[in-house]
C-alpha cells in the first residue's frame, strides 16, 4: 500500500510511438479491492495503458507506483513485478502447442520455481474452479472462445497477482460466450482482486465498477462512480461517446 | 535401347559394384551425420544470437550477420577448397582423418549459414503476442524463447529444415574433390574399371532411399501433431 493509501498510482503516464503522442499525462489512483473500468473507443489508450502498467510498454515520462513500489525506476526486476500483476488479452493468446495445464503450469514453475507437482495440482484447482477441469490435458484449439478466455483468465492466475488488466477481454467472443467470462470476472471482483479493466461492455462496466473512467485521444476526461458516469456524465465527450454506444445497442 | 539398359542398368553390375559403393557410402553416412547434428545445434546459437535485443548484444548480431551473408555467398565447393587450403598452411601431410575433418568443417559452415535463416523465419513466424502473454507472466527473455518460441518455431521449419537436410546429404558428395573416395567417387572409380556405369546408378539409389523415408517420416510427424493440438477441420 503505498503512502497514498493507493494500491495502484499513476502520475502523469505520457507514452509516445515515435513523434505520435498516445497517452498524455495520465493521473489514476486504484484502492486496494477495487475494479476500474476504462471506457473510449478504440485507439483512445486504454489497451496502451494497461500494458505500461505491467511494463510491456516503456513510458517516456511519469511515474506508476504500485503496492508502494515505484516501478518506473531504474532498477526495477520486470519478470517478479510481472508476477505480481495478471494481464489478460482480447485475443487470449494461449501458447498452442502446449495443453491447457501445461499452459497454466508454465509460469508457476518456471518463473516461481514451484514444483512440477505442486504447480499442476494448484493449476487443476484452479481449472475446477472454472468447471474445466476436464479440459486440462486439451489443447488450446480445441476449447471454445470463451473456454480459451477462461483459461487466459486462470493462467494470469496462478502467479497468484495481487492485481489484473483486462484488456477488452470479451471483445474477440461471440455474444453467447461472453457471459460465462464475465461471470468469472465478477467472481474475481467479489473475491476483492484489484483490477483495472480495459471493456466495450457498459453494462458489466456500470455493475462491478467502483470507478469508471473515460478516456479519449490519450487524455482521462472524466472519471467517477458509475452512477454518474453512465446517467449523468459530466462531460459533452462523454454524453457523445455514451451516445453513439447507446446507438449501437451495446448499453 | 539395349546398350542404354546395359550401361546404366545392368543387373549384373548392380550386383558387382554394390560392396564397393556401400563402402564409399558409409563415409557419406558418417559425414551427413556428424554434420547434420552439428549443424541443428549451432544454426539455432546464431538464430538466437541474431535475434538478441538491446545494443549491448549489436556487435553480436553484426557477426552473426556477416557469417551468414559469407558462407551462404560462397560456393561450397570453394569453401571445401579454401578450408583444405587453411589446413595445409600447418600439415606436411594430410591424412584421411584430416581430410574427413576438413570436409565436415566446409559442410558445417556453409549448411549452418542457410540453416540459421531457416530458424530465424520461423522464429519471426511467432506472433509477438506470444512473446508478450509470456513476458507479462513473468518469464524472462531466455524463458519466453525456450518454453514459448522456439518449439513454435522449430515445429514450423521443420520442412524446410528437411529441405536443407537434403541438399547437404547431396553435398556430402563434394568431398570426393579433396580425396575421399565416398559413394559417387567409388561409383565413377567402378565405372572407369569396367566402361559401366551401373555403379554409378546403384550410388543415386543409395542416397534417394536416404532422403524418402526422411521425408515420409517428416510428415507423420507433422500429420501427429495437427491431429493432436489442431480442432477437427471438416
Amino acid at each position: 500500500m503505498s503512502e497514498s493509501g493507493h494500491f495502484v498510482s499513476l502520475q502523469g503516464v505520457t507514452k509516445r510511438f515515435g513523434d505520435l503522442e498516445v497517452l498524455h499525462g495520465i493521473d489514476l489512483d486504484v484502492p486496494e479491492h477495487n475494479v476500474v473500468c476504462l471506457i473510449g473507443a478504440s485507439g483512445s489508450g486504454k489497451s496502451t495503458l494497461l500494458r505500461c502498467i505491467n511494463l510491456l510498454e516503456k513510458i517516456d515520462a511519469g511515474t506508476i507506483v504500485i503496492d508502494g513500489q515505484t516501478i518506473t525506476g531504474t532498477k526495477v526486476d520486470v519478470n517478479t513485478l510481472r508476477q505480481k500483476i495478471g494481464i489478460v488479452f482480447q485475443a487470449y493468446n494461449l501458447f498452442p502447442h502446449m495443453t491447457v495445464l501445461q499452459n497454466v503450469t508454465l509460469a508457476p514453475r518456471k518463473a516461481l520455481g514451484i514444483s512440477r507437482d505442486k504447480a499442476e495440482a494448484h493449476a487443476r484447482a484452479l481449472l475446477r474452479q472454472i468447471r474445466l477441469e476436464d479440459k486440462a490435458d486439451e489443447f488450446p484449439d480445441r476449447l471454445s472462445g470463451g473456454q480459451q478466455q477462461r483459461v487466459a483468465i486462470v493462467r494470469a492466475l496462478a502467479t497468484g497477482p495481487k492485481l489484473m488488466l483486462l484488456d477488452e477481454i470479451t471483445s474477440a467472443l461471440d455474444p453467447q460466450l461472453i457471459g460465462e467470462v464475465l461471470e468469472l470476472v465478477r467472481e474475481l471482483a467479489d473475491s476483492g482482486m484489484t483490477m483495472i479493466l480495459a471493456t466495450h461492455e457498459m453494462g458489466f462496466a456500470r455493475e462491478v465498477a467502483n470507478k469508471v473512467c473515460f478516456l479519449d485521444a490519450g487524455v482521462i476526461h472524466e472519471e467517477g462512480p458509475p452512477e454518474q458516469i453512465f446517467s449523468a456524465p459530466q462531460e459533452a465527450r462523454t454524453r457523445e461517446f455514451l451516445g453513439r454506444v447507446l446507438e449501437a445497442g451495446r448499453m | 535401347m539395349g546398350q542404354f539398359l546395359h550401361t546404366f542398368f545392368s543387373p549384373f553390375d548392380f550386383l558387382r559394384a554394390t560392396p564397393q559403393i556401400w563402402s564409399g557410402f558409409k563415409l557419406n553416412l558418417e559425414l551427413m551425420i556428424v554434420a547434420e547434428a552439428l549443424v541443428l545445434v549451432l544454426a539455432l546459437l546464431i538464430a538466437i544470437v541474431r535475434g538478441l535485443p538491446g545494443r549491448a548484444a549489436a556487435p553480436a548480431r553484426a557477426a552473426a550477420i556477416v557469417y551468414t551473408d559469407i558462407f551462404r555467398g560462397t560456393p561450397l565447393v570453394l569453401v571445401i577448397y579454401l578450408v583444405l587450403g587453411f589446413a595445409t598452411l600447418n600439415y606436411v601431410g594430410l591424412s584421411s582423418g584430416t581430410l574427413f575433418r576438413n570436409g565436415l568443417i566446409a559442410l558445417v559452415l556453409v549448411y549452418t549459414a542457410y540453416v540459421t535463416e531457416v530458424y530465424r523465419a520461423g522464429i519471426e513466424s511467432v506472433h509477438p503476442s506470444q512473446r508478450m502473454a509470456a513476458r507479462s507472466l513473468g518469464l524472462s527473455y531466455m524463458q519466453t524463447m525456450r518454453y514459448v518460441v522456439l518449439p513454435q518455431a522449430i515445429r514450423r521449419v521443420i520442412p524446410p529444415l528437411l529441405n536443407d537436410f537434403i541438399g547437404l546429404q547431396k553435398d556430402t558428395a563434394l568431398i570426393t574433390l579433396i580425396g575421399l573416395t565416398e559413394a559417387a567417387a567409388q561409383g565413377f572409380q567402378y565405372a572407369s574399371d569396367t566402361f559401366n556405369y551401373s555403379g554409378m546408378t546403384v550410388a543415386a539409389v543409395f542416397f534417394i532411399f536416404l532422403t524418402i523415408p526422411l521425408a515420409r517420416f517428416t510428415d507423420h510427424i507433422i500429420r501427429e501433431r495437427e491431429r493432436r493440438e489442431r480442432a477437427q477441420v471438416v
